[in-house]
């Protein structure tokens, strides 16, 4: 049996899920103390990737990053192509499991009791001190939840992939491509070989959530945060 | 060492326009839920920023609207403890208290660490998280985070409301040592008008957002200027009142005519007495011939641990009809004394104890 799209579906669903901490984490970190109709719309655009069919997102992405598109024309002049390459399966499965990410870290976050921020503030400390040493401390459980629920996201990410990466064995086909294939080709072995290691894959992810949360919770007992 | 404060903030329902001058000596803020107390600490740390005005600490400007100066709270050096404390959960008492030492090689971190751990008599819980502390201990570990950064001004928000009345007596005496050891400014915000009494030594009374009162306690509890600074230093007794032409005053809801010590000033509107002042006679040819004596009828009492507050009528009508106009404080052991006795009671509202107030 052909392993490649096990590897590549970790590989992508790994580096997806990096870009997509760094990058949720910075846009959740920004959203703080932002109000008022600009910062509403800025969410609803993080956010849409969520809601959007993923057929259409891969569709805007290929628009975007097609031959003729913005962003696909100014990395042509760097003599790269995205679309149906493997960066494209990266770059489907960030978008998508992006949303997931901002919405827990938003959330984590505002559940850090502001007088605390406040009171490193009168401390002397800078902003970004205050994020890394207080305010990320505090809510890393939920940060550490959207990451997994962003894995997991990007792990089961489709349609998007399928438009921009297309079906490439060895290069794009991640497992859920593999499993589509299959079943059109009528091989049934091979796509309930892969459904089996999906599900392994996802009950360990689940089993790990399980112990990690139970040993924060031990901790977080210590800390007596509600 | 100076603190100078004049700033204006629109408040919900009030604005707040606050202007005074602290120097070394503890300032108590006193003001009712809402006054504004906490927002005034705030805009005077930097974590908020008042519509107008000026903030100077010693030759520093904080905060002046009028040339666009506003320093961040990271920069003005003014320790806060926060009415809940603030400690960071996920750290150490020793970890809470170097959190502001940041910038100091690590010996020195350790050693200023040390010293206050001492100071706060903290000494064997350094590597307790604040969740394992007393409310005390907590409330130590968070004024000795705040001292860290030898801050040049220090505010205290609340610092005992949060704390069961046995220990406040003890934590309440850390204070004061601070404050004895610390001789720069210093202001304590709270409700409790014993606190702010025995903390402080200058006083300011705040009331929706404006200084009803400033000055040195004693002056202010013992001759509040206004009716609103008369309530908010526990004054229970404020009657309506005009002056008479002979110098005497009309208390209009007692029903009587008072002689005061000294004659009251212009067009005073209220009078007040303390509760603790008002006195009964306790043998009828007791001072006969003193002024602001009157019968008076019980209307009822309620009792706390060591003293009994009755509440008084000068009126039997009245009286009769369960309406009590003046409420006196006695200690048990007079009341004992006290209570068979047939009525009217006679009760003395003396001159010296009587303050007359303009609004």
């Amino acid at each position: 049996m052909d392993w490649s799209p096990l590897l590549i579906s970790l590989a992508t669903s790994l580096a997806a899920t990096a870009v997509t901490l760094v990058a949720g984490l910075a846009a959740a970190a920004w959203r703080q103390n932002r109000a008022g109709a600009g910062a509403a719309l800025v969410d609803g655009i993080f956010i849409l990737p969520l809601v959007l069919p993923p057929t259409v997102v891969g569709f805007l992405l290929l628009l975007l990053f097609g031959r003729n598109g913005p962003l696909g024309k100014l990395l042509l002049q760097f003599g790269a192509t995205v679309v149906f390459s493997w960066p494209a399966t990266v770059i489907a499965a960030t978008v998508v499991a992006f949303p997931l990410m901002y919405i827990t870290a938003r959330a984590a976050l505002e559940q850090v009791d502001p007088h605390l921020l406040q009171a490193a503030r009168t401390l002397g400390a800078s902003e970004a001190r205050i994020f890394r040493e207080v305010a990320l401390p505090l809510a890393w459980p939920g940060v550490l939840a959207g990451t997994i629920l962003s894995f997991a996201r990007a792990l089961g990410e489709f349609g998007a992939t399928l438009m921009l990466a297309g079906n490439i064995p060895g290069k794009t086909e991640t497992i859920p491509i593999a499993i589509y294939f299959a079943v059109e080709a009528n091989e049934i072995q091979r796509a309930m070989a892969w459904c089996a290691v999906d599900v392994g894959i996802s009950i360990a992810l689940l089993g790990g959530l399980y112990y990690w949360t139970h040993a924060q919770r031990l901790r977080r007992e210590r800390w007596g945060q509600h | 060492m100076s603190l100078e404060v004049q700033i204006e903030k629109k408040l919900a329902d009030f604005k707040l326009e606050v202007a005074f001058r602290a120097t070394e000596a503890p300032l108590s803020i006193l003001g009712a839920s809402g006054a504004g107390k906490s927002m005034l600490l705030r805009c005077i740390a930097g974590l908020e920023r008042p519509a107008r005005g000026r903030i100077t600490l010693n030759d520093r400007v904080l905060f002046d609207s009028d040339r666009r100066v506003g320093i961040p709270a990271r920069e003005r050096r003014i320790g806060m403890l926060f009415q809940h404390y603030a400690l960071f959960p996920h750290r150490t008492v020793a970890q809470n208290i170097a959190f502001g030492l940041h910038d100091l090689p690590r010996q020195d971190q350790a050693a200023r660490t040390a010293s206050l751990v001492s100071r706060t008599h903290l000494a064997g819980l350094e590597q307790r998280y604040p969740r394992e502390l007393s409310g005390g201990e907590q409330q130590r570990t968070a004024l000795a985070r705040a001292l860290a950064i030898q801050p040049e001004a220090l505010l205290l928000d609340e610092p005992l409301s949060a704390l069961d009345t046995h220990l406040r007596s003890q934590v309440e005496a850390q204070l004061q040592e601070t404050f004895a050891s610390y001789r720069r400014p210093a202001l304590l915000v709270t409700h409790n008008m014993e606190e702010a009494y025995r903390l402080g030594e200058q006083l300011l009374v705040l009331a929706r957002g404006r200084v009803a009162a400033f000055g040195a306690k004693e002056e202010i509890f013992r001759r509040p200027t206004t009716s609103e600074v008369a309530r908010l230093t526990g004054c229970k007794n404020i009657s309506r009142a005009h002056a008479n032409s002979d110098g005497t005053m009309e208390a209009l809801d007692w029903a009587c005519r008072l002689r005061l010590r000294q004659a009251p000033g212009a067009a005073p509107k209220y009078i007040g007495i303390r509760a603790h002042h008002i006195d009964f006679l306790e043998s009828p040819g007791e001072a006969a011939s003193e002024p602001n004596v009157f019968p008076c009828w019980i209307v009822r009492t309620s009792e706390t641990p060591f003293r009994i507050t009755v509440f008084l009528s000068l009126d039997p009508q009245r009286a009769e009809a369960g309406e009590a106009q003046l409420q006196a404080e006695v200690f048990k052991e007079k009341w004992e004394r006290f209570r068979d006795r047939p009525q009217p009671w006679r009760v003395r509202l003396s001159p010296e104890s009587l303050f007359a107030m303009p609004e």
